[in-house]
């Protein structure tokens, strides 16, 4: 419809006229978008209105392209455009998209898998195996008010980790008094000093915090303790936030990181919250993982980080899945640390088919979910 | 210097393309066969003066975008390969301390007399500076700049190219600020192996770039391989995005495409058959994983037919 308006804008008024025209439609388009969920901030606006004017604005498949081009951030953005231009200039968009990239996850995001013969885990307590199961339940999470005490909580938490930071050697130096020589620098000071080399100046590698990235479990089984782990990632993620990377692990992979940025805990679990479809769902622990490993792991977040799987290893997508997909983690991260919420219980034995399936790839394993359980992981992260 | 003696005209360049359409034309002269959005992108990038961020698989071709755009526009091609660490004295400039202490030793020798002004400003002269790819690019106006791998970078590196690109001065303290003519045509080009920063994605076109289709995939191993023959392309071609399909670690690009199509042609095969087909998957194939997939599967099905 809009673009049957540019039509008659060009074909009937004066130039300032269709000017405004194209310029109200593109505003109206980004407004689509912004509501589709890409942001398309004002000087991305600004570069489509330019991008248009160097093209015909006449010719729709133009316009997709340079909306396309200077509105769109990532492979993400490029679905919700296309459904965007769709609905906004009606008919279709001219270009059907085959993606690769996002695919893999709609995969994962769309088919339940049947659930497994029971038995698989067998010795499971009957209520907590129900919870386990392949179906995909999607609901948000309730989010309340954080209690004074949960609020204490998240800052000792904070407190704690602040410190604790993961570090590996990296690639760039800084000035030191010993190291290797840093030519530039000795022969800046001999310039100085006319010429003569008269001190030897030294660089050294600077370490660089280590990416830490962790994988909460939020589905039924997990329902007691999800609450906790995600005020956890929250200070983890308020601590180190650009070394930081939280996803959470259900039926659907979801990355929740942006959210947990927020300062405010209320608003970041709120909006964390909102962006979790799969809360207290069902489990397909190997199927999300191997999303996660496709689509985030193997390109370079899991490459030489600390990975911690937060999950009780409840497995309902069939356990060898999630033994191969471990041992692809574990041979792509600096180290892979498990919580299991379970094994702080009295007479625990890590048993569960997907547990057992997991252990071989594990190399540190952390039990329970009391504040000095807590303060043991923050040990072990730092020091992995 | 020298006066009345006329500056040797430049060049010619051709006329830049007038349309997307046009530039396509071009880049499918030089061999490199884009899609309408690409060709709308690089078009884009032309007149708007603002780079173009290239993602998608590795292997779709990013690279070599760049190198045909500097044929198609007689530029030249300035290449920064990313890596973390990277620092200012490698991508930007670097003063060539050995030369300046040899230059202030030959001048203590010579004793000719100038004031300390003098010597200090002559060490800091043009000569002694060593250019990098951004400067090169910048002072070389036009020219065409490729960052590659962009992702490889980390932060430090990312603002200070993010300081380039935003205006396309490069300040130097000694000398003062280099400016480009016209802005190079930048092509940034990325694997996602990390998020890059938004601000320097808001100063770019994005495209993500997908593997092409079939018949697209079969023309450009006909270009690039006038070698191979036409049914050894098109069964290449075919197995190639039937392994895409597959869901493997990694997928083959167009680049593993032509690599097993070259490989077969140089063991003599002029069409595909399961058995050289097998002999050859480390061409296409660079996971142990994805090899035992693909032999498991019913290798006639697959490599057979045509």
């Amino acid at each position: 419809m809009a673009a049957d308006q540019l039509v008659a804008a060009a074909n009937g008024h004066p130039a300032s006229a269709v000017v405004r025209d194209v310029v109200d439609t593109v505003l109206g388009f980004a407004r689509t978008l912004r509501h589709a969920g890409v942001a398309a901030s004002p000087d991305r606006v600004e570069a489509m209105l330019s991008a248009v004017g160097h093209l015909d604005v006449l010719d729709p498949t133009a316009v997709y392209w340079a909306g396309r081009l200077t509105l769109c951030a990532g492979p993400d953005d490029l679905d919700r455009y296309d459904a965007a231009f769709a609905a906004f200039f009606g008919g279709e968009a001219p270009h059907v998209r085959k993606s690769t990239g996002p695919e893999q996850q709609r995969i994962v995001q769309s088919a339940p898998i049947e659930t497994s013969e029971s038995g698989e885990d067998g010795g499971e307590p009957a209520d907590l195996a129900t919870k386990a199961s392949g179906d995909e339940v999607l609901r948000h999470r309730d989010v309340g008010e954080l209690t004074i005490a949960e609020r204490d909580q998240l800052r000792r938490l904070f407190t704690l980790l602040v410190p604790a930071v993961p570090m590996r050697p990296s690639r760039r130096r800084r000035p030191g008094p010993h190291g290797s020589v840093h030519a530039a620098r000795t022969v800046r000071r001999a310039l100085r000093d006319g010429g003569e080399v008269s001190r030897l100046m030294y660089h050294r590698a600077r370490p660089r915090p280590r990416r830490v990235v962790l994988l909460v479990d939020v589905s039924g089984s997990m329902s007691p303790y999800a609450d906790a782990l995600l005020r956890f990632a929250h200070a983890a993620v308020r601590a180190r936030p650009a070394s930081t990377e939280v996803f959470t692990i259900g039926t659907r992979l979801t990355r929740v990181t942006r959210e947990l940025r927020l300062r405010d805990p209320d608003k970041a679990l709120t909006a964390s919250g909102g962006a979790i479809p799969d809360w207290s769902g069902g489990t397909r622990l190997g199927e999300v993982l191997k999303a996660f490993l496709d689509r985030w792991g193997q390109r370079g977040t899991a490459r030489g980080a600390v990975v911690v799987v937060c999950s009780d290893g409840w497995e309902r997508g069939g356990s060898e899945l999630l033994g191969e997909q471990m041992a692809r983690l574990h041979r792509l991260a600096h180290a892979v640390v498990w919580v299991n919420p379970h094994k702080g219980r009295v007479g625990y034995e890590p048993l569960t088919g997907g547990m057992q399936a997991a252990l071989p790839s594990i190399d540190h394993f952390v039990a329970g979910l009391r504040l000095a359980a807590f303060e043991r992981l923050v040990g072990v992260i730092t020091r992995a | 210097m020298l006066q009345g003696v006329s500056e040797p005209t430049p060049p010619s360049r051709p006329a830049l393309p007038g349309d997307p359409d046009a530039l396509a034309a071009a880049l499918e002269a030089t061999g490199y066969l884009p899609d309408e959005g690409l060709a709308t992108a690089a078009y884009l990038a032309l007149v708007m003066h603002r780079p173009l961020f290239l993602e998608g698989e590795a292997g779709v071709g990013k690279t070599a975008l760049a190198r045909a755009l500097a044929e198609v526009t007689a530029r030249p091609l300035y290449r920064l390969q990313c890596y973390e660490g990277l620092e200012a004295s490698q991508a930007l400039y670097d003063w060539d301390f050995g030369r300046q202490l040899l230059h202030l030793r030959a001048a203590e020798a010579a004793h000719d007399g100038h004031g300390t002004e003098e010597l200090e400003a002559s060490l800091y002269d043009r000569r002694f500076l060593l250019a990098r790819p951004l400067l090169q690019a910048l002072e070389d106006s036009p020219s065409v700049l490729l960052v590659d791998e962009v992702d490889r970078a980390d932060d430090e590196f990312e603002a200070f190219l993010l300081e380039v690109l935003s205006d396309f001065t490069i300040s130097i303290p000694e000398l003062g600020t280099v400016r480009a003519e016209t802005p190079p045509l930048v092509v940034l080009t990325s694997n996602r192996t990390r998020e890059v920063h938004d601000a320097l994605k808001r100063r770019c076109l994005y495209h993500w770039l997908e593997h092409p289709d079939f018949e697209r995939e079969v023309a450009i191993l006909r270009r690039r391989l006038p070698q191979v023959t036409e049914q050894l392309a098109r069964q290449v071609a075919r197995a190639t995005a039937q392994l895409r399909g597959l869901d493997l670690l990694k997928p083959p690009g167009v680049a593993e495409a032509m690599d097993w199509a070259t490989a077969l042609h140089a063991l003599g095969a002029r069409e595909l058959d399961p058995d050289t087909a097998a002999r050859t998957l480390g061409a296409v194939l660079k996971y142990r994983e994805d090899t035992d997939r693909v032999h498991a599967l019913a290798r006639g099905a697959l490599f057979g037919g045509g």
